[in-house]
């Protein structure tokens, strides 16, 4: 405590007395004033926006047209429906299977082996790459002709697919992508949860003979529920916004066909390649409100499985 | 735990396996940018090559690279200081006066999707003229840097004692003072992991510049996407531009992989 001896105490001035009176809203001020100048006003104005026929150009005039965007959106089986069921799908599954592997290279890790430095270096590196870079990358290789992929499988005898390139495996191969980057978060997150158990239930059970599945399935699993829970709610917010891989699989709309058109995607498309900003503001409330009743059904289940 | 011969080999090939599925595409990127565009088509040259620095040089020379390493750099440094600037005293005050209202607003910025605020914000900044400009894009990243440093730290200030900070009072130090000569130099950890986050994320995002930038701030992960969009891809090129967006990161978490693993889980073994 050096440098309260040198400094020591010394007659506050009325100021110093008033700003560590007040420091609690002079330290948290100015971060909240920022983020809630650059959320609020942008999340109030996109619903007045919603509630508009506004197109065009960010400036031209625009009428209230009441609730008739949302009942156009809400009608709409050509876009807004099939992104709706895209997002929906491309969330479940790439959360299923980084969930899966997640723990599953969480338990493998789980306890120290010889080589553990690189095993977790090599985790790291998807998860730390930039994802307009990945997305870049898969391309070349998921390449119909030139892309080693095809040429992997057709050792097998397996014909070649058209991967990115094709109406129906679009979809599937961005999924792919997306497991690949991000299954090493989960198990980062699993890694410290599991680290974080105490050893006793394990001994215990050993002592007691029990198989290593009845250890996994009764003590293991349940005391790491609550971290899987995190995880699982970190990822499925991120997921359901997925837009980086996405732009840079297949570009503007998803591809020709809208293959990969996730609401993200569609909501970004209205608003800055058809300037149809009453419409696509829609589309941006509807899936806010997704967004956040999937975090408030996850939230309910984690005090649930912390009780 | 478990000890069987079996289990062993089981272990190892599967971390082999997994390894390799990690690595590998990336190496391929990596040799893919030191190909020519001929031999990137020619099965035989997989691993054996000539190397060539061609793509390298089209991508500095043509495609201004140079610029971009510089903008995004620039970019996330500035981002990453400010937001350490706001966020590390708004975090000590949210985690000693358990002003977890306050937190759930900063959080918002995580939950939010990004497009649904682009709109306004395009409209705002080019009313105050600054579309295109570093400002705009410093400030959309800070919002990405914030919240998350406020997360991190939160949680890190959580774990500090408060018995430390009132010490500090007991020698006549104000409150204030006491933050900064003890708990701010205690809490370098905590800052170096936030602030090495906070920068990989900005240096990352896309979706803000895409929107936001203009032809000389333009970002790296913004100039690569624009490599495409022709009518024919020029291979060599595009992965020599995504190496280079990629492996400054890559080579950071080398050096500093303890600190973004306790950053990327701050905050998910808590009850």
């Amino acid at each position: 405590m050096t440098t309260a001896v040198i400094h020591g105490p010394k007659p506050q001035s009325a100021l110093s007395v008033w700003a560590n009176r007040h420091r609690r809203w002079l330290f948290a001020g100015p971060s909240m004033l920022f983020i809630f100048l650059l959320i609020v006003f942008p999340v109030v104005w996109t619903f007045w926006l919603s509630l508009t026929d506004a197109s065009g150009s960010v400036r031209a005039e625009s009428n209230f047209i009441g609730l008739a965007n949302y009942v156009d959106v809400l009608t709409d089986t050509q876009r807004f429906w099939p992104a709706v069921g895209r997002t929906v799908l491309f969330t479940g599954v790439v959360l299923f299977f980084e969930m899966l592997f997640g723990l599953g290279i969480a338990l493998l890790l789980w306890r120290p082996f010889k080589g553990e430095r690189l095993v977790r270096v090599a985790i790291l590196l998807p998860l730390v790459a930039t994802p307009v870079a990945v997305g870049m990358m898969w391309r070349l290789i998921f390449d119909p002709s030139i892309g080693p992929v095809n040429r992997l499988i057709g050792v097998f005898g397996i014909p070649p697919q058209p991967w990115l390139a094709g109406e129906s495996t679009a979809l599937p191969t961005t999924m792919f992508m997306d497991i690949w980057q991000w299954t090493p978060m989960v198990t980062l997150i699993l890694l410290a949860g599991l680290t974080s158990l105490s050893d006793e239930p394990f001994e215990a059970a050993r002592v007691d003979g029990a198989s290593q599945w009845q250890i996994f399935r009764y003590i293991t699993f349940p005391m790491l529920k609550a971290t899987f829970i995190v995880a699982l709610l970190l990822r499925g917010i991120d997921a359901l916004k997925t837009f980086d891989i996405l732009l840079a699989a297949k570009g503007k709309g998803g591809g020709s066909f809208n293959e990969v058109e996730t609401l993200n995607l569609y909501g970004y498309g209205l608003s800055f390649d058809y300037n149809e900003y009453g419409t696509s503001s829609t589309v941006l409330i509807l899936f806010f409100v997704i967004i956040v009743g999937s975090i408030f059904v996850l939230t309910r289940k984690r005090e649930e499985a912390a009780r | 735990m478990i000890t069987t011969t079996r289990y062993k080999v089981f272990r190892v090939v599967a971390l082999v396996l997994i390894v390799a599925a990690f690595i590998v595409p990336i190496v391929w990127m990596v040799l893919a940018a030191f190909k020519t565009n001929v031999d990137i088509y020619d099965a035989s040259k997989t691993l054996i090559f000539t190397p060539t620095f061609e793509n390298f040089d089209k991508v500095f020379g043509q495609a201004n690279f140079g610029q971009y390493i510089i903008n995004s750099g620039l970019i996330a440094v500035a981002a990453t200081g400010l937001s350490l600037v706001l966020g590390v005293p708004a975090a000590f005050a949210m985690s000693r006066f358990v002003m977890n209202k306050s937190a759930l607003v900063v959080l918002m910025a995580r939950v939010i999707p990004g497009v649904s605020l682009l709109v306004p914000w395009y409209y705002l900044f080019s009313q105050l003229r600054l579309v295109g400009s570093y400002w705009v894009l410093i400030l959309s990243h800070m919002f990405v840097a914030l919240p998350l440093i406020v997360y991190i730290m939160m949680g890190f200030f959580d774990g500090l004692p408060v018995e430390l900070e009132e010490s500090g009072q007991v020698d006549g130090l104000t409150p204030i003072g006491s933050f900064w000569y003890l708990m701010l130099p205690l809490s370098t950890p905590g800052i170096a992991t936030a602030g090495i986050l906070s920068f990989i994320f900005s240096w990352n995002n896309f979706m803000f510049a895409l929107v936001l930038s203009g032809s000389a701030t333009k970002t790296l992960p913004v100039a690569i996407y624009d490599f495409i969009g022709y009518a024919s891809i020029d291979w060599g090129a595009l992965m020599a531009a995504s190496t280079i967006v990629t492996l400054p990161i890559m080579i950071m978490s080398l050096f500093a992989q303890k600190y973004i693993v306790s950053g990327l889980t701050a905050g998910a073994t808590k009850g």
